[in-house]
This record gives structure tokens, sequence and C-alpha cells, in this order.
């Protein structure tokens, strides 16, 4: 009876109830979107390996460093493999953010670092006997339709000029983690034509990717490689992987603070619109709860039957907030481009919506319930809702 | 020996009312036999509807000793008393107070809830009780498809299903029109002489009364002699 009375009671005042549910979907999408904002931004730092150093200039990753400290960093014993990564920064057609891709001119080894791209060999093959040769990641193919053999034109920004490359493979992620949204061609071609061009930016790398075969050594092997140059004219600075993407990330802290903060406000406020609904609700029924307890029923049943029906408003409203994130951050996805590589609705935000929406439900319900549980017959008969 | 149902011995009770005590009630002593119907009149403010809410367990006095059913009712605790009426206690209120979300079915079964009794009995009974009413081909109707007197007569329905010791009834036919009232009178006065339910009734109406076997003055909280 109990249920029964909860689930009719709820859409008592339909358009009060309807109305609620609403709210109440608006803000668990909303919640469930700007998590999955929060989520995006960690991305790069989930897919790093344990087993992967990055080298940069000490002072300020915009500075490079000398080309020639990949063989003195691959002398250290630890140390398996080292590439050279730079960031490219072309534009592609246009400025718009739905063009904007990540470019990188890396060493012909780089791939051995990263096993989680998966190459065809006759693809790898092709792309090393091309020095304009580009490997694609699927996502960044799907997108722009890109095929094998398709000529992708860049106009530099950070290396002015226009730059043709030859798409000679599109590497495959290994799993759901792996970003396949960027862009790698030869770090020779690059250097051959600075050397041209602009011979002093000649002969520099912007990283150094490190492969370690002992991920417990990391911070052992880091300052080995920053002993190495030490007082030398461009110090290092060595980190893990993770570390080096959370820095990217630490430095838009004060954004990923506020969306999070953002996030629980609107919990917040929902919370006080369901709460009133429920309060506004509980006093209408003042008589009727009494009449509940002069027949015998105890406080808990009445208690119940406010509580149940907060919960259960919530339940419907979080359910269907939680269905729509997904085609929600679908359609937000293809909106931002390549501007989040990696734009799921994890499990643990799924997780985080329904814990949302039953506590909302539990305490919005919790003082109504309180009130009404203990009222007096006598005051409770007599009230008129 | 007249077998007494109800049994109020000095009974007294106030309210507090911005933080000044009111007496309502005024050392009450009274005896309700077995199988009576009797009304409780007095004009507005003499305590009459306070009176019945202590006969009915759902307020408890502040002094003085209320036997119902020979249990000393002011010795229970809440949930003892909120259990003892589900036993003992028939409601009848003025405004009915079904639930609007219910229909007369499951008004009517409300009660029996707290019983434990079996689906199927449950049912049965219920339809005894609505046939008893005059309201068998109304079972699925809802409070607002019923008219006042329809709602009046679940309410009774309900009174009655758990066989209760006592009926107490807060001015039943207040919000009636003639015609309705006179027919849950009527239903009350068969409740009383055909199935010898004890009924306790509160009302100002003179008519109403007439029902009654035995009529019981207040007036300013005191019983009035005659």
């Amino acid at each position: 009876m109990l249920l029964k009375l909860v689930f009719k009671n709820i859409f008592r005042h339909r358009l009060r109830s309807l109305l609620t549910i609403a709210g109440l979907v608006i803000a668990i999408l909303a919640f469930g979107i700007l998590q999955t904002v929060v989520d995006a931004w960690f991305a790069g730092a989930d897919m790093a390996s344990a087993q992967r150093l990055i080298t940069r200039n000490a002072t300020s990753l915009v500075f490079p460093l000398p080309a020639y400290y990949r063989e003195r960093i691959r002398a250290i014993d630890g140390v398996t493999k080292v590439a050279i990564s730079n960031w490219f920064g072309g534009i592609y057609k246009d400025q718009s953010v739905g063009n904007f891709f990540a470019q990188f001119a890396i060493d012909d080894n780089y791939f051995d670092l990263y096993p989680e791209f998966r190459v065809k060999p006759e693809q790898m093959a092709a792309w090393k006997a091309d020095r304009r040769g580009a490997l694609v990641g699927r996502l960044l193919a799907d997108q722009f339709g890109w095929k094998v053999g398709d000529v992708v034109p860049l106009k530099g920004a950070i290396y002015p000029g226009d730059w043709e490359f030859v798409v000679r493979g599109i590497y495959e992620p290994k799993d759901e983690t792996t970003v396949t949204r960027q862009f790698y061609f030869h770090w020779d071609y690059l250097n051959e034509a600075l050397k041209l061009k602009f011979p002093r930016r000649a002969e520099q790398a912007g990283v150094f990717i490190v492969g370690i075969a002992d991920g417990s050594r990391a911070a052992e092997l880091s300052q080995a490689i920053d002993r190495e140059f030490r007082n030398s004219l461009a110090e290092t600075l060595t980190e893990t992987e993770k570390a080096f993407q959370l820095g990217f990330v630490a430095q838009m802290e004060a954004i990923v603070t506020a969306i999070r903060i953002v996030s629980f406000v609107v919990i917040v406020i929902i919370f006080a619109v369901v709460a009133n609904t429920m309060a506004m609700t509980a006093r209408e029924r003042l008589s009727e709860y009494a009449t509940l307890k002069a027949l015998g029923f105890g406080p808990a049943f009445v208690a119940g039957l406010i509580v149940g029906e907060s919960v259960m408003m919530t339940a419907l409203g979080g359910a269907l907030g939680i269905l729509l994130t997904f085609p929600t951050a679908a359609a937000f996805k293809a909106m931002v481009g390549t501007l989040f590589p990696v734009f799921n609705v994890s499990r643990d935000t799924v997780t985080l919506q329904v814990a949302c929406a039953v506590a909302v439900g539990l305490l919005a319900g919790l003082l109504p319930s309180i009130r009404a549980s203990r009222v007096k017959i006598v005051e409770g008969l007599r009230y008129i809702g | 020996m007249t077998d007494v149902i109800v049994d109020i011995h000095h009974v007294s009770k106030s309210y507090r009312r911005g933080g000044q005590a009111v007496p309502v009630l005024r050392d009450i002593t009274l005896a309700i036999p077995r199988g009576d119907f009797i009304a409780l009149m007095g004009p507005s403010g003499s305590g009459k509807s306070t009176l019945l809410n202590l006969i009915a367990g759902i307020d408890k006095p502040d002094a003085g000793e209320l036997r119902v059913g020979g249990e000393d009712i002011t010795r229970f605790g809440e949930a003892e008393l909120a259990d003892w009426r589900a036993r003992n206690v028939g409601f009848i209120f003025q405004f009915y107070n079904l639930m609007p979300v219910l229909d007369a079915f499951e008004n009517v079964e409300l009660p029996l809830l707290l019983t434990g009794l079996a689906k199927r009995e449950r049912r049965v009974r219920v339809e005894t009780a609505l046939s008893l009413v005059g309201l068998a081909d109304r079972m699925e109707h809802y409070p607002n498809e019923l008219s006042g007197g329809q709602q009046q007569r679940v309410a009774i329905a309900r009174a009655l299903i758990t066989d209760p010791t006592i009926i107490v009834a807060d001015e039943p036919t207040g919000d009636l029109d003639r015609k309705s009232a006179e027919e849950v009178l009527a239903l009350l006065r068969r409740l009383n002489s055909e199935m010898g339910k004890t009924i306790v009734m509160v009302s100002h109406d003179p008519h109403s009364v007439e029902s009654a076997r035995h009529v019981t003055h207040l007036e300013k909280g005191e019983l009035i002699a005659g």
C-alpha cells in the first residue's frame, strides 16, 4: 500500500510534478555533461604510461632543447628509447575550432614508444619511406574523411610557410582511452626545411619522449637525465608523462575547479526546488497524514510516504537525465571537434549522477517527513490544505 | 450489571494558547454502556470534540482515568495507542477524510492492512462492508466521483471494517444535505440496533441527535446533568 500511495500521489498535482521532474532532468543532465568536461580535461593523463618520461626545457615548455641531447639521454642506464616531438601548430583550412587538431613532428622511432597506437606494418614502412609522409589517428581521419594517399596542406603558424603532407598511414587505438586525433610527420622533414629557411631554429627539439624499462625508477631516471644537463645553456626538467599531462590541466585548474563547483551548485539548486515541492506537498496533506495516524498507521509509514514520493520523483528525473546525457555528450563532442580528443561519459560520472539523484530525493523529503510524522492527530485533522 | 465499554473518571484536559493553559474539559466522569448510541451535544467550545478525541485515543487527558473496552488507554505510549486504535476504534469524520488517490475499495481496505489478514480475506470483508452501506457498485470509484453522502458511507464502511469496539463520529452529517444526512443517520442507527455497535457521536444538530439513544450535554467543559 505504501508504494501504491507513493506512486499515485506523485502525479496528483501533475503540473507541479512534471515541472519538478523536468528540473531534475536538466540538473542531472547538466551535472553529467559538466563532469564529463572535467574528465575530458584529464583524458590525456589517463592515457599516460608509467614507462614514458617527458624531458623539456626547465625554463619553459615554449623553449626548445638541442636535438643532440637525444643521444646523451639514450646513453643513461635504464633508458630504452628516446624520440623527439615538436608541436607544429599549423592551420588546416582555417582557424575555426572544428578544423583544429594537434600536429607533431616526430622521430621515426616515436611509435615504438606508443604501442597503444596500432599501425599496419606496410603503412609504417610507407611512412618511413616518404619524408613528407604523415600518420594520422583514426578519429581524425574519419572526421575529415582522409584516406591513405590523401594530401593534407597545412599553413605554418609557428613554422611559417605552406606545408604539404601525404597520409601514409592511419593508426588505430588499442582501447577507448587511446586518443586518435593527432597528426604526426617526420621531424627530419621539418628540420631540413628549417636548415634552409630558418637555420637558427634547426636541430631543436620541443620535448624528448623517453622510454624506460622500469616504471618504478621514473623518479630516479628523471633526476639522472636532469643532472646530465645541469648548468648547461638549456637545462632540462624531466617528469613522468602523467605529470606532464597534468601540468597542462593545472594551467586551467581555475577553470576546471569552477566547472566542478558549478556542477555541484546545479545539484544544490535542484535540491532546493525538490525540497520546496515536498514541503508544499506535505503541508497540503497534513490532514491525510493525521487521518492515517488516527487509523493506526505509525509515524514511519507517514514519513515513508513523503520520502518515498521524493525519491521516486528524483529517480524518474534522474533516470531520464542520465539517459539523455549520452546523446547530449555525443552532440557536444561533435560540436567541439578535436578540442576534447576523448569525451566519453564515464561509469564514475553515471554513478555520481545516480548518487546525486538519490541524495536529493532523500534529503528533500527528510524535513517534511519528520514534520508530518510528528504531527499531532488532532491538529492535523483540523488542518485545511 | 451493565457492561460499560467507555469508563471515564475525573478526566480533565486543557490546551496551551499563547503560553496560557485554557481548560477545555473539567473533571468529566461518564460511563457509556456497550451497545449504546450516545450523542455529545453542546455549543461551540464546550469540549465535546475534545472528549470524543480522548475516547478515540487520538489525544490524552491531563488528568483522570479513561478506560475503553476495559483497557486504561491513558497509560499507553504513542505506538501502543496507535495499535490500540487500529483494533478498537472506527472513525467517522465530518469531512469524510478519505484518501483522494485511493478508490472506495482501497479506502475501506486501509485499516485492514494493519491486521495481517490475507488479501483474499481482506477482499471479502471490504466487499461485505461496502455492500452493507449500499455501495457495492461503487467500489472502483474515487472520492471525487462520489457524492458527499456516498463518501460518508465509504467512511462508515472503513470505520466498520475491523469490527471495532467503538465507533466515534465527529459531526458525521455536518457537511451533508438533508437527504444524505438522513441516509447516514439511518445507517448509524442500523449499525447500532442490528449489529450492536457502540457509537459515540458529536453533533450540534438537534435533528441528528434524535437518532441516538442517549444525549449528553457539555457546556464550558463540564457535563450538564439531565
